[in-house]
């Protein structure tokens, strides 16, 4: 169990989580917990077509709603210049829409009013008339020339957004057609809504009196936020203060800005009142940022051996009606280019084409860093598929192919300098832990009974942290984090960082690192996030980046306080600066062990006793550019079954060997790979969000999208190694993804080889049963 | 829609974490937001617009339901308790410390609901197996955790609510 | 999420439920657990302008069982038959655990259940398995209808404007040695039945199958039950061979649609495999019981 947050020296520690006293309590700050004088409430209108034309909209009916304060159309926004606004990938997205809708459930008008259900009342009382026209779902269709042209405001006349390559293509292509066996598989990730149970909402405050608008919102970046509202808004960034609460999960789904955001910021402004608004479930599945949506095609070459030779890799990314991806401004398909995985491929090429469809606009890192799950689960599946070709052990054919931890920094053949790992330890701790050898006897037995029953590995390398500024930016704004930390007096420390955690427990695990460097107990430091007034710059909390980036601005803040600490101690132990030594707990005088002071009593020099003509005080600040990303990596291993009757899968095991470098809290990981690993269960097995030829979304709410309960959801045995990151300040890699990028071709890889006696190579996610029922029948094995 | 009356409002007594409360509430509200926005406890949350999460999770009459599926009208007269009313005397419920103890919780969200479903689940049933948490807890989603810390802090608490008898 | 404006009535007594039905007819509803009606509401699928909350009709919440069999108020809440021990009707604790989840069931009610009639509900297919009847009141009359004549089309039942049900009547089963199994696919908790399979027999002393009742939730339009299967189990003797024989004629039985929970065909087949696994379950357990 937990220890207390009074432990000295805690890094490394399971310490007990400091935001927990206030959110067991129900005590927690959630943004719909928020109440000002005098607030309103939004609600917005909403396309009940995948593509039309607008014809008329009429709002006298819905002006006669008591306490409806203001309605809000396109039409409004236009004269504003406010109806499309820019997105994070540097497309624009309409905010309420003008001239056509181009996906169901689209924003189209915004009512204010004094109560929520007034709100809706006059939202139904809307009349709207459409003029429909012909969907386009599926992205291939979409690329054909004959495909009508979703996106008639720009100046380029088809549906394709971009293409994005990387690698040899020549070269891999040659490599390919010498390679003495090639294996080539069309992999598709469906798309998926991270869904955290607290749905997105703001409220804009706008003080006319002040000019400064106050916006609370649920965002995983409270800085990138206030900065892309200024510049939508044209409101001075200073007078924009930007309040992001505790948030209820985030998972991807809190770092865009959303057209309801905008339109509750105009209508404050507008009305010089509060306008709260909060999406339903229903609006959050079906019109916040999905993710995914990956349609993909592996070839890998290779010897007789199994010793890969190349790898080529051709995508469609559906991004839905606008590309409202919030990838890294260079990286319009995100850092997919780490598909190379674990692998020593001699060269390889990958290729991204983008693709508009009437589909809700997107796509985020759901638990993701840009893409990276869509790129661990295709190697991990084609990996399977060459295992398979060749008749080798899927452990085996890891072993032959792993870069060799000796190899290490090592250039991948897609431009990526992977600092640190050491596969074969890692996959050797997750088989020892499963006992895969006794696994693989149990397997046999079980066939030989008749059972379905497979065994299915998947050893992932992640890439995240983004990043260094030579290479990262977002809009323009270099990717680096912040923190400020301020010592007071009686030796207690605020830290500010420019991050927001929801939920990964960032107020316990960054006080474990400051102080761990200064002496201090993880109880002494204050942790905060996401007040722009208060907190340094920062560009927040999304892609496993927060303890790469901000984790080392935090370790490398406190050094800096060290450095004023030590000119201090050595004027309270009355000997000079080069003889104190820092031991870990204490400023000692060399050879005098005795003779120490803490950081308590540094502190209260610092205001009360200085060295003369030393400025006083304790503080600083440091914004940490990386000098490269961080690359986790995991081996999994996964044995299910699968019922011949009804087409269930059943986890029996699951061992997830994790390597994130330097653990900062044993406790937090775990918690962080349970969470990771369940959702990653869902995206294997019933998260899904479908549409129908005419663009109805067939999953818009929780009965349909479906989302694991503690039932459906496996238990989970975790391990780890640690290989520290050689370039971060502590070392440390970041975890909260790896369980969701890894996992899901662990399940998928563990149903193919219960099926592979009979040919399966393939099996289309998410699994529900009658899909891998569908496989038995064709194969002549159901019961 | 005009035709209906407009302030169908009614006053609406109920006794929340044992003291009586009332407030003026239409027929269409819903019980959640009566308890949050007019009574003023944000402990409990909302998550969705189907019944589905649990994150509105009270005890009605000792019962735990989802409060985002029933009237406020409907619970005139009636006894609510919510995550506000687990501690007492500044000590924490059982469940709480254990849930803390064990990083049962990660955003926080869920876990008011999360920790009335124990509430109830293990006064009904004080010695619970894996498989009867994991089924009592079924009506609650958690995003977060992986539901693994939720079932070793509940099984926690049940081993330390049998040796020191905690009331509710 | 905020349902549209009502009036909301709570009377003490079935009088005042048939006064406020004649008043507003048509425009009213009744609210029993409200776990179907308050979904809906507050998606605005549904916007009744009176709610009449017929919960404090505490008659309708009991149960009460005589010789000729089982009285169940239209108001008991699924927990509560989950948790009630009837030895002689097995099949009622067998399906209440699988519905809707564990908060779900305080609330909603059986009889709300059977009067929102949906073709996937445990309730429907457990109920018709069981040979029941309902109790219909209004103002002028007391009627009594076989269940399966109450569920008339898919969210339609017999019920009229006026009317109550007012209670569910199980008639006793043929033998004591009455077993039960119901058998349900969900994607997960709180899913409604891909396919539910509600199984109960009643067997005579020399093993015969002297009573047999097989309902299927989601294999057709209303709940419904396989009367075909149940007959040719009826006078014979419980063995594997028997049961292959009726599990085919099961999935042969209904009219199940495609959707994105399965194909026709995937659900023919659930309901073949459900049905047999149930009946061997059943067979075992009689077996071990004789053997004891
Ligand atoms: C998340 C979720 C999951 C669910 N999953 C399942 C499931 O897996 N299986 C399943 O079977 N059900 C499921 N349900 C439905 C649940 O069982 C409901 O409780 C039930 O369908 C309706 O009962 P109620 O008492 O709540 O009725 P209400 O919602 O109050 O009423 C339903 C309808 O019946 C009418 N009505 C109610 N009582 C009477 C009466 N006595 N006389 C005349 N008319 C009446 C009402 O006017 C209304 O039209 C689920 C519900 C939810 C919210
Ligand atoms: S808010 Fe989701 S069940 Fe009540
Ligand atoms: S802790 Fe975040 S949803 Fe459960």
């Amino acid at each position: 169990m937990a220890i207390e947050a009074t432990e000295t020296r805690p890094l490394g520690k399971a310490i007990k989580r400091k935001e927990d006293p206030r959110l067991v309590r129900g005590q927690g700050r959630y943004l719909d917990d928020i109440v000002l004088p005098g607030m309103l409430y939004m609600a917005l209108a909403r396309s009940p077509y995948a593509h039309a034309r607008i014809k008329e909209i009429r709002l006298d009916q819905a002006y006669q709603v008591p306490g409806v304060k203001a309605i809000l159309t396109g039409a409004d926004l236009e004269k504003m210049n406010l109806s499309w606004m820019p997105t994070l990938a540097g497309d624009r997205q309409m905010v309420l829409a003008t001239g056509k809708v181009l996906f169901q459930y689209q924003e189209v008008a915004a009512v204010v009013a004094e109560s929520r259900a007034a709100a809706e009342d006059a939202v139904q009382l809307i009349e709207i008339d459409y003029e429909p026209l012909a969907p386009v779902v599926d992205p291939y269709a979409a690329l054909k020339a004959d495909a009508p042209l979703l996106r008639e405001d720009r100046d380029q006349k088809d549906n394709h957004i971009f293409h994005w390559e990387v690698g040899d293509r020549k070269a891999t292509d040659d490599a390919l057609a010498s390679s003495p066996v090639v294996v080539k598989e069309f992999i598709r990730m469906p798309r998926v809504h991270p869904a955290p149970v607290e749905p997105c909402g703001c409220i804009a405050d706008y003080q006319k009196a002040t000019g400064k608008l106050t916006w609370y919102v649920t965002s995983q970046a409270p800085h990138a936020h206030r900065t892309v509202l200024a510049l939508v808004s044209g409101l001075p960034e200073h007078m924009i203060h930007v309040i992001s609460p505790d948030i209820g999960g985030g998972f991807g789904n809190k770092v865009p800005v959303y057209p309801g955001y905008v339109c509750s910021v105009v209508m404050s402004l507008q009305l010089g009142r509060p306008v709260k608004w909060v999406e339903t479930r229903t609006e959050n599945i079906a019109t916040t940022n999905f993710a995914r949506d990956y349609h993909m095609t592996a070839e890998i070459g290779a010897t007789q051996e199994g010793i890969v030779t190349a790898l080529k890799v051709a995508t469609i990314a559906d991004h839905g009606a606008f590309d409202a991806a919030a990838d890294p401004s260079k990286f319009p398909a995100g850092l997919f280019s780490i598909v190379t995985g674990s692998y020593d491929f001699p060269v390889a090429f990958a290729e991204v084409d983008g693709v508009y469809t009437n589909k809700a606009p997107g796509g985020v890192a759901y638990r993701c860093s840009f893409r990276v799950t869509e790129a661990s689960y295709l190697i991990e599946r084609v990996m399977n598929t060459l295992a398979l070709k060749l008749n080798l052990d899927p452990a085996e054919i890891r072993r032959r192919n792993f870069i060799r931890s000796e190899q290490f920094p090592y250039q991948s053949p897609l431009g990526w300098t992977y600092d640190s790992g050491n596969y074969d330890a890692t996959l050797n701790e997750a088989l020892k832990l499963v006992d895969y050898e006794q696994l693989r006897k149990q397997q046999a037995e079980r066939r030989a009974g008749g059972e379905l029953v497979g065994i299915g590995i998947s050893t992932f390398t992640e890439i995240v942290g983004a990043g260094p500024s030579n290479t990262f930016d977002i809009l323009g704004i270099k990717m680096f984090d912040s923190c400020e930390i301020r010592i007071h007096p009686t030796g207690k420390a605020i830290a500010r960082l420019g991050t927001r955690h929801q939920g990964q427990g960032h107020e316990t695990t960054f006080a474990q690192v400051i102080a761990d460097e200064l002496g201090m107990t993880a109880a002494d430091v204050l942790i905060e996030e996401g007040d722009t007034d208060t907190a340094p710059y920062g560009l927040g909390t999304y892609a496993s980046r927060s303890t790469p980036t901000a984790g080392g601005a935090a370790a490398l803040a406190a050094r800096r306080i060290r450095q004023k600490a030590i000119q201090i101690a050595a004027h309270l132990l009355e000997v000079s600066p080069d003889d104190v030594e820092w031991n870990g707990e204490k400023f000692a005088a060399k050879g005098l062990e005795s003779r120490a002071v803490g950081m308590s009593e540094v502190a209260l020099a610092a205001y009360t006793n200085l060295p003369e003509g030393m400025e006083p005080g304790l503080e600083a600040t440091y914004y940490y550019d990386p000098p490269n990303l961080t690359f986790p990596n995991g081996a999994y291993v996964a044995m299910v079954a699968i019922d011949r009757g009804t087409g269930e899968v059943k986890v029996e095991r699951f061992v997830a060997v994790d390597d994130c470098g330097t653990v900062i809290n044993p406790m937090v990981v775990d918690g962080q790979v349970h969470g990771g690993l369940t959702e990653g269960f869902g995206i294997a097995f019933m998260q899904e969000i479908a549409y129908d030829e005419d663009g109805n979304n067939l999953a818009p709410n929780f009965m349909e999208y479906l989302v694991p309960t503690a039932v459906e959801a496996p238990h989970w045995e975790t391990g780890r190694t640690v290989t520290p990151s050689p370039h971060h300040p502590i070392g440390a890699k970041g975890v909260g993804e790896s369980p969701n990028v890894g996992s899901p071709a662990a399940f998928v890889n563990a149903v193919v080889d219960a099926l592979s006696p009979y040919g399966v190579t393939n099996v289309e996610i998410p699994l529900f049963p009658w899909k891998v029922w569908n496989v038995l029948k064709e194969l002549g094995l159901t019961q | 829609m005009e035709s209906r009356k407009e302030d169908a409002r009614r006053m609406v007594s109920v006794t929340i974490n044992g003291e009586m409360r009332q407030g003026l509430a239409e027929p269409r509200t819903l019980l959640a937001y009566f308890i949050r926005e007019t009574l003023g406890l944000t402990g409990t949350h909302v998550g969705c617009d189907t019944t589905s999460c649990g994150a509105c999770t009270v005890l009605f009459d000792g019962e735990p339901v989802k409060s985002c599926t029933v009237l406020a009208v409907q619970a005139d007269q009636h006894q609510i308790d919510t995550v506000e009313g687990l501690e007492t005397d500044n000590v924490l419920h059982p469940l709480q410390q254990a849930f803390w103890d064990n990083h049962g919780l990660q955003c926080g969200f869920c876990t008011p609901g999360m920790l009335m479903t124990s509430v109830a689940l293990l006064q009904k049933n004080p010695h619970p197996t894996e498989s009867e948490i994991r089924h009592g807890i079924s009506g609650n989603l958690c995003r977060c955790t992986g539901y693994v810390n939720i079932v070793k802090a509940i099984t926690d608490a049940s081993h330390k609510m049998q040796k020191e008898p905690a009331e509710v | 999420m905020f349902p549209s404006a009502f009036e909301y009535y709570a009377p003490k007594t079935l009088d005042e439920v048939y006064g406020l039905l004649a008043q507003y007819g048509d425009e009213a509803k009744i609210l029993a657990g409200g776990q179907s009606l308050l979904p809906m509401m507050k998606l605005r699928l549904a916007a009744p302008s009176v709610l009449i909350d017929i919960g404090s009709l505490g008659q309708l919440s009991s149960a009460t069982e005589t010789a000729e069999g089982l009285s169940m108020g239209a108001l008991m809440r699924h927990k509560t038959i989950e948790t009630s021990h009837w030895p002689h009707y097995p099949l009622l604790r067998e399906t209440a655990p699988w519905i809707a989840d564990p908060l779900v069931r305080n609330r909603g009610t059986i009889g709300g259940s059977l009067a929102h009639a949906d073709p996937a509900a445990d309730w429907g297919a457990a109920l018709l398995a069981l040979g029941a009847s309902v109790q219909i009141e209004s103002r002028d009359r007391i009627r009594h209808m076989a269940l399966e004549e109450f569920f008339v089309d898919l969210y339609t039942t017999a019920l009229e404007p006026q009317e109550v049900l007012t209670r569910i009547v199980i008639p006793v089963p043929a033998t004591a040695a009455t077993f039960a199994r119901y058998l349900k696919l969900e994607r997960k908790v709180g899913d409604f039945a891909v396919v539910g399979v509600a199984i109960t027999v009643s067997l005579a002393i020399d093993g015969t199958v002297a009573q047999a009742g097989i309902g299927m939730a989601a294999m057709s339009g209303v709940p419904f039950a396989a009367h075909q299967t149940e007959s040719l189990l009826v006078g014979r003797q419980l063995t594997p061979a028997l049961i292959k024989e009726v599990s085919e004629s099961a999935s042969q039985e209904g009219d199940p649609e495609s959707d994105r929970r399965g194909s026709a065909e995937y659900k023919r087949s659930m309901a073949r495999v459900f049905v047999e696994r149930g009946l061997s379950q059943i067979l075992q357990q009689w077996e071990s019981t004789q053997s004891a």
